[in-house]
């Protein structure tokens, strides 16, 4: 026996549409056979992770809280992705943003003012800009492979952001804690129910707006242009560096407005770690929303409750929370492979023809 | 500080900083030497992270089990493989996006090591003896260089192995199996990255360290690239990549009120000004290219 593919003659549209179910669908399976492997129940052990989170109101909420970012951020990347812009540097540009949200509060720590607020955002979103800028114009100077950069770079904010709680920012009355002052009032996102923040609407926003540029104007059509047929694009005179531009810009920025959310709605103060992965996370809900900002709302709430049930996981079931990141790989594994079979049927020959 | 200065740079020198620094460049040589023949064959996998991450959880659990340092070696160069092997089905079976491909290898090697590492958090591990007083990995990556340089440039194999890099529509019509040629590469290359991994987990440190590749993998990735995959000058860059994050570290130990934080970025922000420099060039950049590189290869029938 031997596998081979075959070309459809047009691309499946139900394909298309089963692909992201399918994928989760074996991503069960394999969940349940790992469960099974260690011990478990299967069936229970997924209840637990996939289905419990669900049944109660405070875990929705922490569903939302955690969809929110990622949401954020997956959107972003869905465009640039279309683009065949590779940023995976998300993380670094979310580091970026929560430093600069960060940097009003521990500067001027009386200052107490809606404007306060304001500028935490506002500041946020250009740090994440800023840092994203700078893979977009090494591989427009330079022809530098943007994915190897932008991600070298989470790597240095990293670094600069511990270098920051440990010395300069680090609260006087922390007890030597790697940690800035608290922030309070105004310094902080206000919550719209019990442990929900208003800056989760800002990934709803978000979603609806890039949804509208990708499929309803010209800039969109230049960026799909752009990412699937590169040559049309420079005949029809779109500018290729600008779009890289364009891009970057647009997907760090939303990193750095969820990097200042997490910090001012969530954290409420600065730390090393600010972020438990979302802007990797953030790669798998792009490619699961289909690369479409309204496929990445539900993308984004499936792998919130990825990290949600590993925290389940982890108090009833005694598995490690590290389990949430294996799905989240298996899951991306998947989804890759159905969607192999939006373009392609596979075919099994006997391996002694003279087609193998 | 003039004082200090002089002699740090006398002391880099001295036999014992080489081999320091031969010691730091070891796994970036392994793990790009494995890319760099992956890449010759056209295909790009960005899962060297997750390869190498998998022969380090591997490496020191097959030695502390056994408590056998060279089966560690042995697990190392199987786990890196069998990523491979997945990394591989995709990619050329399946013809799946090779940057989303390997991206996905790189989270799950990162979050399935996490998993399988979790139980020898803060365990001894089992150092690989030295022989004569130098470990056998730093000299077998040299060694490998050489062989690599060879089978490349001056055998029939090596002359496959590009073609199918360059043209696989070419090399498919004369007959070679494309995707025979390709999945032995990406074996290779897992093998290289899962030995590579292995020796972070029983030479450098011997101990296990959740993410202790640390992105080792990724600047691997950018040294093939700087190298214009070309074996001999990977060894070269590699050898300037040991050397500066050594003299980073040696300067720390002056305590001249740098922050450590500043040192311990500079192997990231070096590699990003050797890939400015080096893709920069167009000559530099694009000669050695594999024309095929990332390009999925589906015959017709």
């Amino acid at each position: 026996m031997h596998l081979v593919l075959e070309k459809r003659p047009e691309a499946s549209t139900a394909m298309a549409i089963a692909s992201p179910f399918i994928a989760f669908a074996l991503t069960l399976i394999a969940g349940g056979i790992i469960f099974w492997m260690r011990g478990n129940d299967p069936f229970s052990a997924l209840y637990v992770y996939f289905v419990e989170p669900l049944t109660q109101w405070w875990s929705v909420e922490q569903l939302i809280v955690k969809a929110a970012p990622l949401i954020l951020i997956a959107t972003g990347l869905a465009v640039a992705y279309r683009a065949n812009v590779w940023n995976i540097g998300a993380e670094g540009q979310l580091y970026a943003g929560g430093i600069m949200a960060g940097l009003v509060p521990v500067m001027f720590p009386q200052w107490q003012s809606p404007v306060v607020l304001v500028l935490m955002l506002v500041l946020g979103t250009l740090g994440g800009m800023a840092w994203g800028s700078i893979p977009a114009t090494l591989r427009n100077r330079f022809r530098a492979n943007e994915i190897l950069t932008s991600l070298m770079l989470v790597y240095v904010i990293q670094l600069v952001l511990d270098y920051l709680v440990r010395g300069p920012w680090r609260d006087p009355q922390g007890f030597n804690f790697p940690k800035s002052i608290t922030f309070t009032g105004w310094q902080t996102i206000p919550y719209v129910t019990t442990s929900v923040h208003g800056g989760v609407l800002f990934a709803l926003v978000a979603a609806l707006a890039l949804w509208f540029l990708m499929s309803r104007t010209l800039k969109g059509f230049e960026i799909s242009v752009a990412g699937q047929a590169p040559r049309a694009a420079r005949f029809a005179g779109f500018s290729e560096q600008k779009t890289v531009m364009f891009c970057f810009l647009l997907s760090g920025g939303l990193a750095g407005l969820a990097g200042a959310t997490e910090v001012a709605g969530v954290i409420t103060q600065l730390q090393p770690q600010i972020s438990p992965g979302y802007g990797f996370t953030a790669i798998i809900v792009a490619f699961l929303g289909r690369l479409n900002p309204i496929g990445v709302i539900f993308a984004g709430l499936l792998l919130a409750l990825s990290y949600l049930g590993g925290e389940a996981a982890q108090m009833s079931l005694g598995i490690s929370d590290k389990i949430a990141r294996v799905f989240q790989g298996i899951l991306l594994f998947f989804i890759l492979v159905c969607d192999t079979f939006i373009l392609y049927r596979i075919k099994f020959l006997k391996s002694k023809g003279a087609t193998a | 500080m003039t004082e200090a200065l002089g002699f740090l740079f006398a002391n880099f020198f001295s036999l014992n900083t080489q081999l320091i620094v031969l010691a730091a460049l070891t796994p970036f040589l392994l793990a790009a030497l494995g890319e760099l023949v992956t890449e010759r064959s056209g295909v790009l996998n960005l899962g060297v992270e997750g390869m190498m991450i998998m022969g380090a959880v591997a490496g020191f659990g097959g030695a502390f089990l056994t408590q056998n340092p060279w089966v560690g070696i042995i697990t190392s160069i199987l786990a890196g493989m069998a990523m491979a092997l997945l990394f591989a089905f995709l990619s050329i079976t399946l013809v799946t996006n090779q940057v989303a491909s390997g991206l996905a290898l790189t989270l799950l090697g990162l979050g399935l090591s996490g998993l399988i590492g979790e139980s020898f958090v803060g365990q001894p591990g089992v150092k690989l003896p030295a022989i004569a007083g130098i470990d056998p990995l730093m000299v077998a990556a040299p060694i490998l260089t050489l062989i690599v340089a060879f089978v490349l440039f001056r055998t029939r194999w090596g002359l496959v192995i590009r073609a199918v890099g360059n043209n696989h529509n070419a090399a498919h019509a004369l007959g070679y199996g494309v995707s025979k040629v390709r999945y032995l590469c990406v074996l290779f290359g897992g093998a290289c990255s899962g030995l590579a991994g292995g020796y972070l987990a029983l030479v450098y440190t011997p101990q296990w360290v959740e993410n202790m590749t640390a992105g080792k993998g990724w600047i691997a990735l950018a040294l093939v690239v700087f190298a214009s995959w070309r074996p001999i000058r990977m060894a070269a860059g590699a050898y300037l990549f040991g050397a500066i994050s050594i003299l980073a570290f040696q300067i720390q130990t002056y305590g001249w009120g740098i922050p450590p934080q500043f040192l311990n970025s500079l192997p990231y922000l070096v590699t990003i000004l050797a890939l400015v420099l080096i893709s920069g060039s167009r000559a530099l950049a694009t000669r050695n290219t594999p024309a095929m590189l990332g390009q999925p290869f589906v015959p017709d029938r």
